[in-house]
């Protein structure tokens, strides 16, 4: 089958400095699929590339078969592509409720569908008349991946949704996560190893703006030569 | 049962907010001008000034906050569009003698809305201009956005100049409009009572626009986050563009009713008024127009209460004002983003 997304052979500079170096990627539809790597590896750059936020030098962006290499960052979430960021985005000035509906496409809510994101996320409905700023860092990252899913996304980017939460949170995100992977796909950038394991099916390790590695999260769950060599890291330490 | 933990002062500062904050500071500067003044019938007179004077300062800077805020722009240019709605509204009130100068209220009242209607039309379209012309080839530039807007604004008063010549043009004050009400033994000019209602009408339909529309909501999203907004799926280039419209357009408004306030008026008119729209800007708080509502009324209090106490303090009384609101809160009373 087609890959939902490709990357082939990114370049991408961020004023005189170049982080990506050729990434080629290619991303299958459906499940959850992780890239890894240590921090200034280039991973966050990736998602960033992808959403037009920074602009591809050199390569090309396929979506669907559609280049979208050149095409600006709101063309390209109109094409059905979310994304959460690693600060989440939240309006904090806005309401929870303002903050969902400026995500839809027309200010209205699918009933239905917003009943399954509070019954995912208690805390959307609890807080929904809340200014955003009041919520806890878990909470925000709720509100962030809720706006993501209001509507229905063809691929959604998530970069690093773990970081600063609690292990009891962490756990609540994976099985939400599980949820709304089995009706869309999702690129996760993430560092917490746990985590990435737990919810996905592929895996690129990015290293010095470079894929090193690609082939099945079970195999590298499985293999620790793997993970010391592309990850420096030793599962049983986590 | 929950520990407050929070310090003394941020618990003391946690009640002031809740009982409405710093929107008292306008109260308190009142009461204490009450103090010094002695005389209550002077004391609202110079009240009433300061609110209306206030008023049309706010239209003159709300625009100016959102466009900061949202759009990241310093756009020293836009005293030009206060001089350019001063001279039009100036121009069409003298079109509209007879109306403007009759005996009729209606036509007196019709003949100052259109004058205002006619500015305001132009600064939006002006704005328009500005923006694709000037401000788009500069964006993310701030050394580039200050050079070019004071070329243009130079360029502008020089255009105003060719137009109207350099000699002050008088302006016609609406014959409904002129005179006193005496109240009380307060007495109290109605152009003033009529700036300080139409500066809360704009300040009504800004307010339901930004939170009970989705533009709004665009807007207010934007100026906290602009990256997140694309993302999202929404040109931010053309909320850019209706903000600057809608932001040069209330800077006309605001230069038509300070015309007909002074009545005499010349091609420096916006560059004067400038230093104190930007003092209400760093007051209030970039990109919130409750904190330029706040900060306008501040200024146009102080001025007004300082002028009377001690005249050669006017304006380094707004100065002081500022200074001290910075110092207190960096980031202005009201900010909708902090940078």
């Amino acid at each position: 089958m087609a890959p939902i997304l490709r990357l082939d052979d990114v370049h991408t500079n961020i004023a005189q400095y170049q982080i990506l170096h050729g990434v080629s990627l290619d991303v299958p539809e459906g499940g959850v699929h992780v890239i890894l790597g240590r921090n200034g590896a280039g991973k966050t750059t990736t998602l960033r590339t992808i959403m037009g936020l920074w602009k591809a030098r050199e390569g090309s962006i396929q979506f669907r078969g559609q280049d979208i290499t050149r095409l600006s960052t709101p063309d390209i979430a109109r094409l059905g592509i979310a994304f959460v960021p690693e600060n989440m985005g939240i309006f904090g000035g806005l309401t929870v409720e303002e903050n969902m509906r400026l995500a839809t496409h027309d200010g209205s809510f699918d009933a239905a569908r917003l009943a399954r994101i509070h019954a995912i996320f208690p805390a959307i409905a609890q807080f929904w008349q809340k200014p955003a700023h009041a919520l806890s860092g878990g909470q925000k990252q709720m509100l962030a991946v809720s706006r993501a899913i209001i509507e229905k996304r063809d691929l959604i980017l998530i970069d690093e949704p773990t970081k600063g939460l609690a292990p009891a949170i962490i756990r609540n995100m994976i099985a939400a996560f599980r949820e709304i992977a089995a009706e869309t796909t999702i690129l996760l950038v993430e560092q917490n190893f746990h985590f990435a394991k737990a919810l996905g099916q592929t895996v690129a390790v990015i290293d010095d703006g470079r894929i090193v590695h690609r082939g099945t999260m079970a195999e590298l769950a499985g293999d620790a030569d793997l993970q010391s060599r592309f990850l420096s890291l030793s599962l049983e330490a986590h | 049962m929950t520990l407050n933990t929070a310090s003394l002062p941020a618990r003391i500062r946690a009640d002031i907010d809740r009982f409405g904050g710093v929107l008292w500071l306008p109260v308190l500067l009142a009461v204490i001008a009450l103090l010094l003044i002695g005389q209550p019938s002077t004391w609202a007179t110079l009240t009433i000034a300061g609110l209306a004077m206030g008023m049309m300062i706010f239209l003159m800077a709300s625009g100016l906050s959102l466009i900061f805020g949202l759009m990241d722009v310093l756009n020293f240019g836009h005293s030009a569009f206060v001089t350019a709605g001063a001279f039009i509204g100036a121009t069409v009130l003298a079109w509209l003698g007879f109306w403007v100068t009759g005996g009729n209220p209606a036509l007196n009242l019709a003949g100052l809305l259109l004058a205002i209607a006619a500015a305001t039309i132009f600064g939006a379209l002006a704005g328009w201009f500005f923006e694709r012309v000037v401000i788009r080839p500069v964006y993310q530039d701030h050394l580039r956005q200050i050079l070019i807007t004071v070329g243009a604004l130079i360029v502008a008063e020089e255009l105003v100049l060719l137009i109207w010549g350099g000699a002050p043009i008088p302006v016609p004050r609406p014959a409904v409009l002129t005179g006193s009400i005496v109240f009380a033994g307060v007495s109290v000019e109605i152009y003033r009572i009529f700036a300080f209602l139409l500066g809360i009408l704009v300040y009504v339909a800004m307010h339901l626009v930004l939170n009970r529309t989705r533009l709004g909501l665009l807007i207010r999203a934007g100026v906290e986050n602009r990256e997140m907004v694309e993302a999202l799926g929404f040109r931010v280039d053309r909320l850019f563009i209706l903000v600057f419209m809608a932001g040069s357009a209330l800077a006309a408004m605001g230069g038509a009713m300070w015309a007909g306030y002074q009545g005499l008026i010349t091609a420096a008119l916006g560059s004067e008024m400038m230093i104190l729209v930007f003092i209400v800007v760093i007051i209030g708080g970039l990109g919130s127009i409750q904190g330029s509502l706040l900060g306008a009324i501040l200024v146009g209090l102080m001025a007004n209460y300082v002028a009377f106490l001690v005249p050669k303090m006017a304006l380094a009384s707004n100065m002081l004002l500022m200074m001290a609101i910075l110092l207190w809160r960096p980031y202005g009373l009201l900010p909708a983003v902090k940078r």
